[in-house]
């Protein structure tokens, strides 16, 4: 017991220090470019001074913070799989399309057809995710490439079923196009009463209801990545395909399961604006959560509560823009931070883990031990540390290698690799 | 492992045995143009492909398909492109997997507008170079340095130069006469183009001979024109930096150490190679060659524009695998990316998309009669099939939406991976985090 919370406390420390260092690193940037950053700062931090101010601030956050959430998940369970869905953006796109037209095209109960809205979107989104899957599993072309084409080619193709068959037929001819408006069956209510129930105002408009979905996604995901067999699987696959394959998973298989959950997730992605927003897919449909998701997922560590971490501090920082034009500060200064801020984390963290390991490794190599068998007991018995480094190189940096190398590349080895990934689950 | 930093492993970009005679040729005195050489079968293939191009420009009466303009079009278009696939390469040749070739790119391409307006286009070059290798430099620093994931820190790239240009643009360009916070002034003074003499210019034999409409000829004539037409001193080292780096990582005692940098590192460090210093070098060089690429796209429209790159960092990282990490591959996938391209905007309506059907079915038709003639009946017949339907859809439609001829590059460019068979191999320990001394 004592050594795992040892092991959180440990897991969890250096990334605080790297948050803090990461704003240091920010304001001497800021500093450096010509912006104040006493100025910067506190612009970013600033809800505003009325009440009434401070829950549209909140609602903001909340509302850039839901979509990057589900963004990141569907890249992290690619990345699980050494799998970079860089085509998330264009899943989502496909999805919020076709799920808008869906939705506006039939009449069902309330919860019924909320429920059909987002089956359609995340069977589009899989089945977007399915022609790499596919194609990497049958012809072995890299997904990099193909979700790179797909993404341009997502663009196009949405416009053209826009304009060619799911435009609202009762627009004006001169107007952007968009898909009819979902009756009020298929839209999710916003939640009133939400801030309040933390003392605060009540915000202009209601925080838009799909922040629960999104919570009950998270939970989901993170159980199933957790418990389920697929979810083990799917780890040891990640970690080492070779012994995955002699332990009896098919890796084939596996590939094309964690793309399709991976597109089916990232469908999700539009569903805020579509259901609680503007309830149709228009042409000014928010691109681009598909690429921050990729920094979330990394961000987060390919791990559900990481990825909320990483969203609310994107989603944070994004809904900062409006107090920085107020600041007379560019807001541009935004993306700088987030870029800064993923950066320096990543960074710090990293001196802090390798000092960490270090430091383990001596504490349990003892003044006596023999140098070969320090070696091998520092990385049976200091698991915790020795196995976030490890669980790192299998999840981000291995995606595009072939699998192979990771066994080989990981600091202590496959066995370590696989022992520790079970810490993981049950940690 | 086995690795290559002897001179065990295949030389990858090898021009195989020909070049090498002694070494691993069974016959020392085979020549180039040897049966079953790789210049030859290079040669013979390119034969077929303008013969195939031709047969198709002449049925579909598309001069377009052919035509100089194209060529020229195609040049411009595919050599941002395969700038950022060689930046690509140069780096995970070392074993640097680089995402942030697109925020290269666009700091590239601000550096370029910003060199431009003060200095005219030595400026703009000068700009790109420094504005990419400064991206270059933070990739370096971040991932050999400090080890942190190479995607983590790409993608951090791609954040913050997006940023950082929209920022400097909003800072330097305020109340400037033609600039704003997405767009610079005008690049001072044009650059110079010119024309190879005699053939291109003057006389203009190329020129006569693509009037006169004969297939293979006219094709030829056309081909040839456009790439020697409206030439740059730019445009010509951009082109001669990638048999400059075949030859370099491929022949060179230091191209060696760069690319055991990414095959094995603890084996290159073994024999005495500095890993660390290989690694920056590698990732400066891809920052440089990025910003490169930009500079063609400033120069293209005279000045920078926000989202100007449009994603042909990415591009150029699909073109790099599809060119299976060689020169030769990328620029092969960036042509073939850079002319479907071109002929879609270069063709008035959809007609030109239409006939790169038929010249695809032309193609395949040709793929399949040879399979077929090897006794491969169920690859034949499958690539036979695709030809039909490829001649069909040809002959049977009219026109295209306007959407879908834009999606062209991209779908000729999935359909050949489709088509063609896989066989890449990546260099070994790329993206795999590099300790010094930390060979467990």
């Amino acid at each position: 017991m004592r050594t795992r919370v040892r092991a959180a406390a440990l897991a969890l420390l250096p990334a605080l220090v790297a948050l803090l260092v990461s704003l240091v690193v920010l304001a001497v940037v800021l500093a450096l470019i010509g912006v104040d950053p006493v100025t910067a700062l506190s612009a970013i931090f600033d809800f505003g001074r009325t009440p009434r101010a401070q829950s549209n601030q909140t609602r903001a956050w909340i509302s850039q913070t839901v979509p990057l959430f589900l963004a990141g998940l569907a890249v992290s369970v690619a990345f699980r799989m050494n799998l970079f869905n860089i085509g998330v953006e264009g899943q989502y796109r496909m999805a919020a399309l076709v799920a808008a037209a869906a939705g506006a095209a039939v009449t069902l109960p309330a919860p019924l057809h909320v429920t059909f809205i987002l089956a359609v979107a995340m069977l589009t989104g899989a089945a977007y995710a399915a022609v790499p899957a596919v194609l990497k599993v049958t012809r072995g072309i890299n997904e990099v490439i193909t979700t790179i084409m797909l993404n341009s080619i997502a663009v196009a193709l949405a416009a053209y079923l826009l304009r060619e068959y799911f435009r609202d037929p009762d627009l004006p001819a001169n107007t952007n196009p968009s898909t009819s408006k979902i009756p009020e069956s298929g839209r999710v209510p916003g939640l009133d009463g939400l801030l309040e129930l933390f003392g605060m105002q009540s915000p202009s408009r209601p925080v838009n209801g799909f922040l629960l979905i999104a919570l009950a996604v998270g939970i989901v995901v993170a159980v199933v990545l957790r418990s389920s067999r697929f979810g083990f699987a799917l780890r040891v696959s990640g970690l080492n395909l070779n012994a995955a394959r002699a332990g009896g998973i098919p890796a084939n298989r596996m590939i094309i399961q964690a793309m399709l959950l991976s597109g089916a997730l990232a469908g999700l992605i539009g569903m805020p604006q579509v259901l609680g927003e503007h309830y149709s897919y228009r042409t000014e449909f928010t691109a681009g959560f598909g690429f921050s998701g990729i920094a979330v997922a990394l961000l987060g560590r390919n791990n559900p509560a990481g990825i909320a971490a990483a969203a609310l501090l994107f989603g944070f920082l994004d809904r900062a823009a409006p107090s920085l034009q107020r600041a007379e500060i560019p807001p541009s200064v935004v993306t700088i931070a987030q870029g800064v801020i993923v950066l320096a984390v990543v960074v710090v963290d990293q001196i802090g883990r390798t000092r960490l390991r270090k430091a383990e490794e001596s504490r349990a190599a003892g003044p006596s031990a023999p140098a070969a068998l320090a070696e091998v007991s520092g990385a049976a018995s200091t698991g915790p540390p020795g196995r976030t480094g490890n669980a790192e190189t299998a999840g981000t940096a291995g995606n595009t290698g072939t699998t192979g190398n990771i066994g080989t590349a990981g600091n202590t080895g496959t066995a370590g690799n696989t022992g520790t990934a079970e810490k993981e689950a049950t940690a | 492992m086995s690795t290559s930093v002897g001179a065990a492993g295949p030389a990858p970009q090898g021009t195989g045995p020909a070049k090498s005679p002694g070494r691993s040729g069974p016959s020392p005195r085979r020549g180039p143009l040897a049966p079953g050489g790789r210049t030859r079968r290079l040669l013979v293939a390119t034969a077929l492909g303008l013969l195939a191009l031709s047969i198709a420009r002449v049925m579909a009466d598309e001069p377009v398909l052919t035509s100089s303009g194209t060529m020229t079009a195609v040049l411009g278009l595919s050599l941002p492109i395969a700038l950022a696939g060689l930046a690509g390469l140069v780096s995970e040749r070392a074993g640097v997997v680089n995402i942030g070739l697109e925020g290269m790119m666009i700091l590239g391409t601000w550096g370029a507008g910003y060199g431009g307006y003060q200095y005219g286009v030595w400026g703009a070059f000068l700009g790109a170079l420094l504005a990419g290798t400064f991206g270059g430099l933070l990739h370096a620093v971040a991932t050999v340095s400090f080890g942190v994931d190479h995607i983590v820190s790409g993608v951090a790239i791609n954040l913050l130069a997006a940023g950082a240009v929209r920022f400097l643009s909003e800072l330097l360009y305020k109340g400037v006469p033609g600039g704003g916070p997405t767009q610079s002034p005008t690049v001072r003074g044009g650059v110079s183009t010119f024309d190879l003499p005699v053939l291109s210019s003057g006389p203009d034999l190329l020129g006569r001979a693509e009037d006169t409409g004969l297939p293979v000829v006219a094709d030829l004539a056309g081909i040839l024109r456009g790439f020697t037409t409206d030439l740059t001193v730019f445009a010509v080292l951009g082109l001669a930096l990638f048999p400059f780096f075949a030859f370099f990582l491929w022949r060179t005692a230091l191209g060696l150490r760069w690319r055991a940098a990414g095959e094995n590192p603890y084996a290159a460090q073994s024999l005495g190679v500095d890993v660390y210093r290989m690694k920056y070098l590698a990732v400066l060089t891809s920052g440089a060659l990025s910003g490169l690429g930009g500079l063609f796209i400033v120069l293209f429209s005279g000045l920078y524009k926000e989202g100007q790159t449009g994603g042909r960092g990415f591009i150029g990282l699909a073109a790099m695998i599809f060119g299976n990490w060689r020169p030769g591959g990328v620029v092969g996938g960036s042509l073939l990316f850079g002319f479907s391209d071109a002929v879609r905007l270069r063709s008035s309506g959809s007609g030109g998309v239409l006939a790169l059907f038929l010249f695809a079915a032309i193609l395949l038709a040709a793929l399949a009669v040879r399979q077929l003639a090897r006794g491969h009946r169920l690859h034949g017949a499958a690539l036979a099939g695709i030809a039909t339907a490829a001649a069909l859809t040809w002959s049977g439609l009219d026109s295209l939406p306007n959407e879908v001829t834009t999606m062209t590059p991209y779908i000729v460019t999935l359909l050949v991976l489709v088509i063609s068979s896989q066989n890449l191999r990546m260099p070994t320990y790329d993206g795999v985090v590099y300790r010094r001394g930390e060979d467990h």
